[in-house]
């Protein structure tokens, strides 16, 4: 009974009541996952698993068996930095930090969506094979992840710059 | 939260047989009931892990589609003949909740998901779903949010889902799967009006499973939307919410479905706006004929008169967008 988190082999708790959140943070000592709300409502708690974005607070960790986990320290470190955090950095993506982690899993987690196709409320037609990152599309993408300091312009920046030069590299590739 | 065991089943045969015994709930995604059960509304003793159970997606000979239960609402909205066949459906699961619990929320978790009412969430004021005979705080409280068709003295909630009011316009129904053997009914007959009974919210048997929706092919649902007004414009519950699908053919309406959200404790299917404009003439005068039937017997709470006029004003607006699309 185990799951992979950031790599590593981690054993499930024998306690079903452990959420995925409390899993990392207090079984793993991986604080970089936040808890915000604990009830869903303002996605602090953010992971990737097997690379879609997720709430780990919601999550009862029994339940991700054999799963792969991302968390924040997965990403990037002191000095290997993932291009998301290095943007954040550069745009002042953040004040506080708290909701930063969530922010950076979630921008991670939606890119693979719209590379997916994936619609979303503001996509005009439902049936386009291929979704641009416009403003409002990423507006509406984040709405999971609130800041309360109130940096969503610079995170806004930040994911756009990061994903646009991606979007770029894809239309070069095709 | 309450100590509980948790089990993943191998197949329905045998989550049925887990899940019938009275203090056991079937568990999806976990978005709604872990956070019921952190707030000790919900204290099962067994949960039974259904994620893994009827996950496909099936084309069905003839042309509809049959979601498994199992399936999260990321994947039904994203799937192909959804968008291009039931676009309704795609519309209003985007709208719903954020892009991360969608993709963990199922089906089937979305249809019993329970009510967001402040007071079935409030340990210290009295609620009828939570304790029933108790009483409800929310009809003299803050019920800006609350019901204006079919509340009864009992509960004056409504029923939270996106999804739900796209499938009962889109005419779908549900597979379920109990001790007793399997059954297909209506997904208008799944949920209940609150009556004296708030608590009982379906008419699903203990232990009975949902294991499958399915969608019928349907001429009109490929001209179908939703539209939802709330507070915000994201990641907010509804106000009022509209799904609504429009056929015309020679300037008249050869059919059409309509139904409501965030106005009554189930997805509420406007039958009689339906059979005003069904066989008639397209336009805002019959839209709004159409709005004033299905609404004649809205009664307002102290806060939410509003939303009678929010809804009609919306109806109007939704039908006007389809016979648009459809001229």
């Amino acid at each position: 009974m185990s799951m992979t988190v950031n790599g590593a082999a981690v054993s499930l708790p024998d306690d079903p009541r452990v959420s995925l959140l409390d899993l990392l943070r207090e079984y793993l000592h991986l604080p970089g996952t936040k808890k915000g709300c604990n009830q869903g409502a303002c996605g602090a708690c953010t992971v990737l698993v097997d690379g879609e974005r997720i709430l780990s607070c919601l999550a009862l960790a029994v339940q991700f068996e054999g799963r792969s986990v991302t968390t924040i320290e997965g990403l990037g470190a002191p000095g290997s930095l993932h291009p998301l955090q290095q943007a954040f950095i550069e745009h002042d993506g953040f004040q506080c930090g708290y909701c930063t982690p969530g922010q950076i899993c979630s921008a991670i987690g939606m890119a693979q969506e719209i590379r997916r196709g994936v619609p979303s409320h503001v996509t005009a037609d439902l049936c386009t094979e291929t979704i641009s990152l416009s403003h409002d599309e990423l507006r509406e993408r984040m709405s999971g992840n609130l800041c309360r300091c109130g940096a969503h312009n610079g995170i806004v920046d930040a994911i756009t710059e990061v994903f646009a030069e991606e979007d770029i590299l894809a239309e070069a590739a095709e | 939260m309450t100590p509980f065991t948790y089990s993943r089943a191998a197949d329905t045969a045998e989550a049925v047989r887990r899940g019938t015994i009275p203090q056991a709930r079937y568990l999806g995604g976990g978005t709604n009931l872990v956070d019921l059960m952190r707030e000790e509304i919900e204290r099962p003793d067994t949960l039974v892990d259904v994620t893994g159970l009827s996950h496909e997606i099936e084309e069905l000979p003839g042309g509809g589609l049959r979601i498994g239960a199992g399936v999260r609402n990321t994947a039904v909205a994203e799937h192909r003949s959804v968008r291009s066949r039931y676009p309704a459906l795609s519309r209003a699961i985007v709208s719903g909740a954020s892009a991360q619990i969608r993709n963990m929320a199922t089906v089937g978790g979305n249809l019993l998901q329970r009510t967001r009412c402040a007071y079935f969430y409030d340990e210290a004021g009295q609620c009828n779903k939570r304790s029933p005979g108790k009483g409800c705080d929310a009809l003299e409280g803050f019920n800006r949010n609350h019901a204006i068709l079919g509340a009864s003295p009992a509960c004056v909630a409504v029923h939270p889902s996106d999804m739900c009011v796209a499938l009962v316009a889109l005419d779908a129904s549900v597979h379920l799967r109990g001790s007793a053997g399997v059954r297909h009914i209506p997904l208008t007959e799944l949920h209940r009006l609150p009556g004296d009974q708030p608590h009982v919210e379906t008419v699903l048997d203990p232990g009975e499973l949902i294991t499958a929706i399915e969608l019928p092919p349907q001429p009109f649902a490929a001209r179908s939307t939703y539209r939802k007004v709330r507070d915000r414009s994201s990641y907010a519950f509804a106000l009022v919410s509209v799904a609504a699908a429009l056929q015309i053919e020679d300037g008249h309406i050869r059919d059409v479905r309509i139904a409501l959200g965030g106005v009554a404790h189930r997805p509420w299917r406007a039958s009689r706006a339906e059979e005003v404009l069904r066989g008639g003439p397209v336009g805002a005068i019959a839209f709004a004929a159409a709005a004033d039937a299905e609404l004649a017997d809205a009664r307002p709470l102290s806060d939410n008169g509003f939303k009678i006029e929010l809804a009609r004003r919306t109806i109007i607006a939704v039908l006007g967008n389809l016979a648009g699309e459809t001229a």
